[in-house]
Parts: structure tokens; C-alpha cells; sequence
């Protein structure tokens, strides 16, 4: 039995400790905003925070999660209260397909966290592990840029024009 | 009521009903009201739909390229823990279906035609468990003794002629290279490309008695209810398929897929709902691949540069028997003059997974290769190679003789060669450098053929007030929930969040699917022809004529009078579907989207590296239905561009046709950090001929030459001309200066 905290909430899991987060996450707890999309951390779609930091759910076994706060994109907010990243990836309509989204989403929380006024250089390095088929890079950009205005700290490089 | 001849579309439509609309919100760079959904986790995809009891299942995949399964142990793993079952049922599939097929691919999973087949599914109570028998699974295998061609280029490769792209001959093409003044004969090579959609195929299975329901990750809904239910030898009204929301397609998702018929019948068997999904190493095996093609193009022209020959000829590859070849020549036929010409698709039979449409299929890789070899005949007459394209913009198309519809391609090339700066190149090669690296600018056309096709769609003007549009048409992202609300909105006088959308569920009209570029204007225009037939209700009710009409903000006015849509319609909903089919106008017009592309590259003097630095494109699609969904269709296509150009490659053992590199870690989409500043600009055009939108296809457009610009880029920048796409870093470094020599 492993005891995980995500979204704040305690649960408990008779699992493998050897089992992936992200397959708790879906087909355990229902929780189905983090992605399957490689299940060998390649493509970053099943990306969350662990302890704030962005962690490929999809390679990270719950064993090495007691005693570590999990935090999915469910718990940032929700489609009719959307949390800052999540609202600047609506102003900016970061998404296409979608798929990726909610790992591109954890990604640019973590790194907001960490760095609230991101050179360009640094966001795209800690945007560049989650990949994007759409091709909607530029408009996802912008919104890790809009969230670091909104959320009070800022940009260092002036913005891309996308409209 | 519209007679039912009318829905075919045989003559232009200048009506131009959208530009007389007073709402305002068609073209609108209007948010896809899916998007909150998509941010918060809560739009649900194939593999998440709740469904109590559900056992899974895994694909198991052939590790032999040609021959029979003779034994599959299946009692060794049925004993393991969960394990419910080990099908390896002659309904499976064996090949890919390709799009718009609405018939079953090659089916029968105990012969093996290509490496990474499917041969078998494994199905238990959980995926773990499932997975684990998989792999403990073993199979025996006869393998066969018959020579089988690996490798295209292998002299035991059959080759014939393309079954479906018609070859193109006029006049002499060698006489006309004999006369040129400038005369380019040359070679280029593209790989295979996988479409690498982010969302895994996916399927979830459920019977309730001889009916069956999917919920799946499919790009056509309509064909794929055919193809599942002759897959499974039953009628097409017993499939229901639900897709509200797919995780991207390019291509891979035409078809109904291997997953969704192992995944029906596995459910059948067990009598409960069984979920496949595919790993993403099957996605890129056994799903779908873009050929590799060798081409080899001549350009003879007059000594002002004027094109008096054009040959494109092609060699590609697929299954025995496979129609589809990637058609390569597709633009060709129409983006240049030169009456002297030759085109052709050739087609090598040879053992791999099926080779299928991957986004634009036929331009994706062959206007790469023109418009590269077009930049050596601008480099040959030395003439601009923005002006070498005016300059060979034909008056009809050649040899055929066919009128153009609408077409912007001087438009495009002109205003994207101001706002990229164009006039700031150095038409030669290592002019400009930046420390340890070298700059240039590149340029190319883009084109991509127009297809209007068959499509249904129902509106319903609602008692309250409100409309309701429901199709059958899905959303890979590319905007089908705006765009199609939009529609609505502006043909009745709605603001859009008075508009409702409904996609992605077969009980709903058939609409056009997810493919070629034509989801939006297919069933757009059954949008449209649906509102039509509620306006002409409404101006009925009013008791003006509909030319009278104007309805705005849910108010219809007319012949002086004016009332509120609750009030007119007094308590009932008025429902309308609308249809729209192809006709004469895609006989009678060439139609295709135009634009053109302009990149600028660094590359490193010394390793050979190759950056994008910035792009920008201009497009002429006919109306802009979304300015923001549409430019984020060109925005996508051009950083496709970026991966054909320079990273992107499936890589095949030619000793088995084994596909080496099968994930996200070897096959390289370009990144955050690859992708630079991109501009895109949306001409103003209206084309009657293409859709009674008067709108043409976008979503594949931005990639229909984006690599030639990149690779015309780089050759300007370093003067390096490689004609083997990607243009990794071993073959620049043969082709470049030494890098201690100065620039200019």
C-alpha cells in the first residue's frame, strides 16, 4: 500500500510500487488530464509536478513518490475557474488538438514557479522536453509569456507577434 | 424546398451570401470555445471514455517480415493471471486502411506481409496484465521462401506505374531540355515521414446485442463506420463511432485502424468492452508511412528564365496491390508553364508497413523538391527566384488546357516577400556571417490541390433562439468547432455563443471528416445550405423575400417589419439538413490554395548545423473562415516544414524492412527551441469556384514546400546544395567552404 498526496487529496494505492504515476492517475484515481502519449518519457504529454518540479508521470514510479506532493493540471484550476497558466493558454489559444496541452501546462507552472521572469532562452529550454505535433510552439510560448506577466513576475525578451 | 440536384456543386457561386451577412462573426479570428476544455483536462479522448468492466487489450506485432504464423502458444499465457483471452481472428486487420477507403484493408492476421504486422491481441483484466502476456506470448512462424524487396532502390523491387496518378505528356520534354537555354536535371531524395500525432490510436469497444459502439481516436467518421462494419461482415447502421475530441491525425487516423477491429471483436468474444491502445512504438510501426520518393526533376527553359519543359518523375513505395502512391506530381501539373512536359509516379513493390497519406500527401514532399530544384534554375539564369516564379506563372494549365479559379500565388509571393524583407538578400551563396556561422535567405511556392467533397450537416434554429449545428465532421484541432459555428452564426444572425456545435458522433449527418484539407469546406457548405433552407423559412414567416431578409443579434427583419426568433418561430424548433456533394466545378477549374514561404537559416561554418532563424508565409485559401484557426494551420504546416527540412526520417533495416527508428526519441519533430519567429499572412480572396463558401482548403498548406525554402536557405547562406532531404549535418559539412575563409 502506498499512500500518494495529488491535488492535495491523500489516497491510498494496492499497487505495484513499481507502477507508473501516470496509470494510477488514469486508470485508478480517473484523473485523465495527464496524457498517455509515449509511455517512455519521450513526448512529455503525461507531464505533472512532483514537489513543483515538472516530472514525466508515464517513467516515475509511485514508489518514489510518499512523502512528495503531486499536483496535476486538475488540481490548477478547471474548464469554468481556470488557474493563471491555464487562462493565458485560453487568451493565447495554445491549443489545437489538445493533446499536449496539459503537460505543456505543468511544464510552464513548474518553470514559472521556479523562475516567475523567464529569459526567452530559458523558457524555451524548459519548454523544449514536452513535444507538440500541431505545431502550435509560437502560440504556446506566449502563453508561458502571458501567465509570467499575469502572475506578477514578468518577461525579459520582448514577445513574438502571433495574432 | 431545395430540389436535391441542387447540392451538387456544378457551377460557381458568386452569390457570395457570408459578405452579406450582418453578424459579423465569419472570418473573425474567434476563439474554439472547446479550448477551456482542453486546458483543464475535461475534454475526453478516445482512451478515456468511463466504461464499467472493461478488460484491455494489447496488440502483439509479427517479428518476421514475410510468411505464415504457424503456432501461437496460447495456453502458456491464458494460464497467466488475467489474462481473458488470445485472438488471433482472420478479421484482423493485415494492412492500413487508407483514406476515404469505406471499404476493409487486406484483412487475415495469420499470413505476414511486412514486419510489425499485427498477427495477434491479447486481452486481460488490466493493461499490465495484458501487456505481460504479450510479451511472454510465443509464436512459431513459417517463414517464407519467396525473394521479397526490402529496399525500393533494390533491383528486385517490382516497379510499375502509380495505379491512381494518371502520368502527364505533352510535346517533347528532351527536344525542349536540347533547346533550353537553361537546362536543370537533377536528383533529390525525401525519406519516409510518420505523422506522429501526439494521441496514441486508441479504441474502446462495446456491444449492446448485434450493436456496436466505438469511441475511438478516427479523423472520418462517416468512412470509418464502412470500413469497421465490412471489417466485421455487418450492416453499417448497426456501428455507432464516438469522437468528440481527437488528439491530432495527420493522416494516420483516415482509416479505421488495427486497434479498433482487434478491439470489436475481442468484445464480441468476451461480451464486455475491451480497450486497445496502441504503444507508440506499434504507432509508428504498423499504422501508417509516408513513402520515401526518389525525383528526379528537369527544367528546360528560355534564356529569359520562361519554362519551356518540365519533367517530374517519381519513384515511390508501397504493399503489393496498395493503390495509394504518394503522389508526388500532384502540384506539378499545375503550379508552372511549360508545355514540353513529362510526369509520372512510379510505384515499388516492397515489404514494409503500408505506406498512406501523411499530412499532404503528394505536395508534402514534392513541391520540397521542385521548389528546391526551381532555386538551381534561379541560381542557373541568375534571375530572382521570387520573379523566376511570377515569371512562370502559366495562363491555363498545361497541356490539359484547364482554367484556373481563383489563385493568388503573384499575391502571395509579392506581399511575403515585402514583410520578410526579401529585397535585403544576397543572391550569392556565403555572403553573410555571424560569427562561427553562415546566414541566408530562401524562398519557395507553396500549393496544394483544392477538394470539395460529399458532406451533410443539421441546423437547428431552436424556440429559445438559439442554433444548433450537429455533423458526424471531427475536430483534430484544427478548428471544426469554430469554424462551423461561425458559419452558423453569420447565416443567422446569432452571436456565436448563442451558436451550439455537436461533432464526432455518427449519430449525427454525415459530414466530410478530417482529410485532404476539405473538412472545413465540405462541411461548411452543408452548414451553410442548411441555413439557407431556414432562412428562406424565416423570410416566409416574416413574409419578405429573402433578399429582403437581414437577421441579426436573433432579430429577423424585412419588408418593414422586424421580430425576435422566439416570437417568429412561436414555440418550435425549425431543423434543416443541409448537403452538399462535388460536381462539375472540380472538372472545370484547376483549384488549389497558393502561397509562398521565406526562411532565413544559420548554419554553422564549421559542424554544419542548421538553424531556422525566421519564417514567414503568405496564403491565398479562398475566404478565411477563422483568422485564428486558420493561421494556426499555417503556423503548424510550416514547423512541419522545419522537420522535413531538417530532422525528420523513418529509418528501415533493408535487410527485413524493420522500422528502426520507432519513437519520439529517434524520430525528431521539431521542439520549442527549433522553432523561431513565424509570420504568416492571410490574403483577402474569394474563389466561386471551390466551395459555396467561396473558401478553399488550409490545413495542409503550410507544408506543401516549407522545406524548399529551408533548403534554398541554407544553400544561400553556406553553398551547400543537398539534394537529400533531411538536410542532416553529414551532408552539409561535404558541401561547405572552408570556415576559416571570409565571408563575401
Amino acid at each position: 500500500m502506498i499512500e500518494l498526496t495529488i491535488n492535495g487529496t491523500r489516497h491510498r494505492i494496492d499497487g505495484d510500487p513499481a507502477e507508473p504515476l501516470l496509470y494510477v492517475l488514469r486508470d485508478d484515481l480517473g484523473l485523465y488530464a495527464a496524457k498517455f502519449g509515449c509511455g517512455l518519457g519521450q513526448c512529455g504529454s503525461c507531464t505533472v509536478l512532483v514537489d513543483g518540479k515538472p516530472a514525466q508521470s508515464c517513467i516515475t514510479p509511485i514508489a518514489a513518490l510518499e512523502d512528495r506532493v503531486v499536483m496535476t493540471i486538475e488540481g490548477l484550476g478547471s474548464a469554468r475557474t481556470p488557474g493563471p497558466v491555464q487562462q493565458a493558454f485560453i487568451d493565447e489559444q495554445a491549443a489545437q488538438c489538445g493533446y499536449c496541452i496539459p503537460g505543456m501546462i505543468a511544464r510552464a507552472e513548474a518553470l514559472l514557479r521556479a523562475d516567475p521572469r523567464p529569459s526567452e532562452a530559458a523558457m524555451r529550454d524548459a519548454m523544449r522536453p514536452s513535444l507538440c505535433r500541431c505545431g502550435t510552439h509560437m502560440r504556446i510560448l506566449r502563453a508561458v509569456r502571458r501567465a509570467a506577466v499575469a502572475m506578477g513576475g514578468g518577461i525579459v525578451d520582448p514577445a513574438e507577434p502571433v495574432s | 424546398m431545395r430540389l436535391p440536384q441542387d447540392d451538387t456543386f456544378n457551377s460557381p457561386d458568386t452569390t457570395n451570401l457570408l459578405d452579406r451577412g450582418s453578424q459579423g462573426v465569419i472570418a473573425k479570428p474567434l476563439d474554439r470555445p472547446e479550448g477551456p476544455l482542453k486546458v483543464s483536462g475535461s475534454a475526453t479522448y478516445s482512451a478515456e471514455w468511463k466504461s464499467d468492466h472493461c478488460a484491455e487489450g494489447v496488440l502483439v506485432l509479427a517479428s518476421i517480415a514475410q510468411g505464415t504464423v504457424k503456432t501461437i502458444h496460447k495456453d502458456a499465457v491464458l494460464s497467466m493471471p488475467g489474462v481473458l483471452a488470445v485472438l488471433a481472428d482472420e478479421a484482423m486487420t493485415r494492412r492500413s486502411t487508407q483514406g476515404t477507403a469505406g471499404e476493409a484493408p487486406v484483412q487475415g492476421v495469420q499470413t505476414v506481409e511486412y514486419f510489425a504486422q499485427p498477427i495477434a491481441l491479447v486481452v486481460a483484466e488490466n493493461f499490465e496484465q495484458a501487456r505481460d502476456a504479450a510479451l511472454t506470448l510465443e509464436v512459431e512462424y513459417a517463414p517464407s521462401d519467396t525473394p521479397v524487396a526490402f529496399d525500393p532502390e533494390s533491383a528486385d523491387a517490382e516497379v510499375e506505374l502509380a495505379p491512381d496518378t494518371e502520368p502527364v505528356e505533352g510535346g517533347d520534354l528532351d527536344q525542349a531540355m536540347r533547346d533550353a537555354a537553361f537546362a536543370i536535371d537533377v536528383e533529390y531524395e525525401t525519406p519516409g515521414h510518420a505523422s506522429a500525432a501526439m494521441e496514441p490510436h486508441a479504441t474502446i469497444a462495446q456491444w449492446k446485442g448485434d450493436d456496436l459502439v466505438l469511441h475511438g481516436s478516427y479523423q472520418m467518421l462517416s468512412y470509418n463506420v464502412k470500413e469497421i462494419a465490412d471489417c466485421l461482415s455487418m450492416a453499417p447502421e448497426n456501428v455507432r463511432i464516438i469522437a468528440p475530441y481527437v488528439g491530432g491525425g495527420f493522416g494516420s487516423k483516415l482509416g479505421i485502424t488495427h486497434e479498433a477491429v482487434a478491439a470489436a471483436i475481442a468484445s464480441k468474444q468476451l461480451a464486455r468492452p475491451v480497450r486497445v491502445v496502441m504503444t507508440r512504438q506499434q504507432v509508428f510501426e504498423t499504422v501508417m508511412r509516408r513513402s520515401e520518393t526518389r525525383q528526379r526533376i528537369r527544367l528546360a527553359a528560355d534564356e529569359t528564365g520562361k519554362l519551356i519543359g518540365l519533367g517530374h518523375e517519381a519513384l515511390v513505395s508501397n504493399l503489393p496491390d496498395e493503390e495509394f502512391a504518394e503522389p508526388v506530381t500532384q502540384a506539378t501539373e499545375f503550379l508552372y508553364s511549360g508545355e514540353n512536359r513529362l510526369l509520372k509516379v512510379d510505384v515499388a513493390r516492397i515489404s514494409r508497413m503500408t505506406a498512406g497519406s501523411v499530412r499532404a500527401p503528394g505536395e508534402a514532399v514534392g513541391m520540397q523538391v521542385l521548389e528546391a530544384a526551381m532555386d538551381e534554375l534561379a541560381q542557373a539564369t541568375g534571375i530572382d527566384p521570387v520573379e523566376l516564379r511570377k515569371h512562370n506563372i502559366a495562363d491555363k494549365v498545361p497541356v490539359e488546357g484547364t482554367p484556373y479559379s481563383s489563385r493568388m500565388l503573384a499575391e502571395a509571393l509579392d506581399q511575403g516577400a515585402k514583410a520578410f524583407g526579401w529585397d535585403q538578400r544576397r543572391p550569392k551563396p556565403c555572403q553573410t556571417r555571424e560569427g562561427d556561422w553562415w546566414i541566408g535567405m530562401g524562398m519557395a511556392s507553396a500549393a496544394r490541390v483544392n477538394m470539395l467533397v460529399e458532406a451533410e450537416a443539421r441546423v437547428t434554429l431552436k424556440a429559445d433562439g438559439t442554433a444548433l449545428v450537429e455533423t458526424d465532421q471531427t475536430d483534430i484541432g484544427t478548428g471544426s468547432y469554430a469554424i462551423l459555428g461561425q458559419i452558423a452564426g453569420e447565416m443567422l444572425g446569432l452571436p456565436i455563443d448563442r451558436v451550439k456545435v455537436l461533432l464526432g458522433d455518427t449519430s449525427l449527418p454525415a459530414g466530410a471528416g478530417s482529410g485532404g484539407s476539405f473538412g472545413a469546406i465540405s462541411t461548411g457548405s452543408a452548414v451553410l445550405r442548411a441555413c439557407e433552407m431556414i432562412r428562406e423559412k424565416l423570410a416566409k414567416a416574416l413574409g419578405c423575400t429573402e433578399d429582403a431578409l437581414e437577421l441579426k443579434d436573433g432579430l429577423a427583419s424585412g419588408g418593414g417589419k422586424s421580430r425576435a426568433y422566439p416570437d417568429l418561430l412561436a414555440g418550435k424548433d425549425l431543423a434543416e439538413t443541409g448537403s452538399i456533394k462535388p460536381g462539375d466545378t472540380a472538372d472545370d477549374f484547376s483549384q488549389a490554395s497558393y502561397g509562398a514561404f521565406f526562411a532565413e537559416v544559420a548554419v554553422n561554418a564549421f559542424t554544419g548545423e542548421t538553424r531556422v532563424r525566421r519564417m514567414t508565409g503568405a496564403f491565398g485559401f479562398g475566404r478565411v473562415l477563422n483568422a485564428k484557426t486558420a493561421r494556426s494551420q499555417c503556423l503548424g504546416g510550416m514547423v512541419w516544414g522545419i522537420g522535413s527540412a531538417l530532422t525528420e526520417e523513418l529509418a528501415f533495416d533493408l535487410r527485413d524492412g524493420h522500422l528502426v527508428n520507432h519513437d519520439l526519441a529517434e524520430y525528431h519533430v521539431p521542439v520549442h527551441a527549433d522553432v523561431p519567429a513565424i509570420e504568416v499572412i492571410l490574403l483577402e480572396e474569394r474563389d466561386a469556384a471551390a466551395s459555396p463558401l467561396q473558401a478553399k482548403g488550409v490545413g495542409e498548406l503550410g507544408i506543401c514546400g516549407a522545406a524548399g525554402s529551408i533548403a534554398n536557405a541554407v544553400y544561400n547562406a553556406c553553398g551547400a546544395r543537398v539534394r537529400s532531404f533531411p538536410l542532416t549535418l553529414d551532408k552539409i559539412i561535404p558541401h561547405l567552404p572552408d570556415p576559416f575563409t571570409e565571408a563575401g
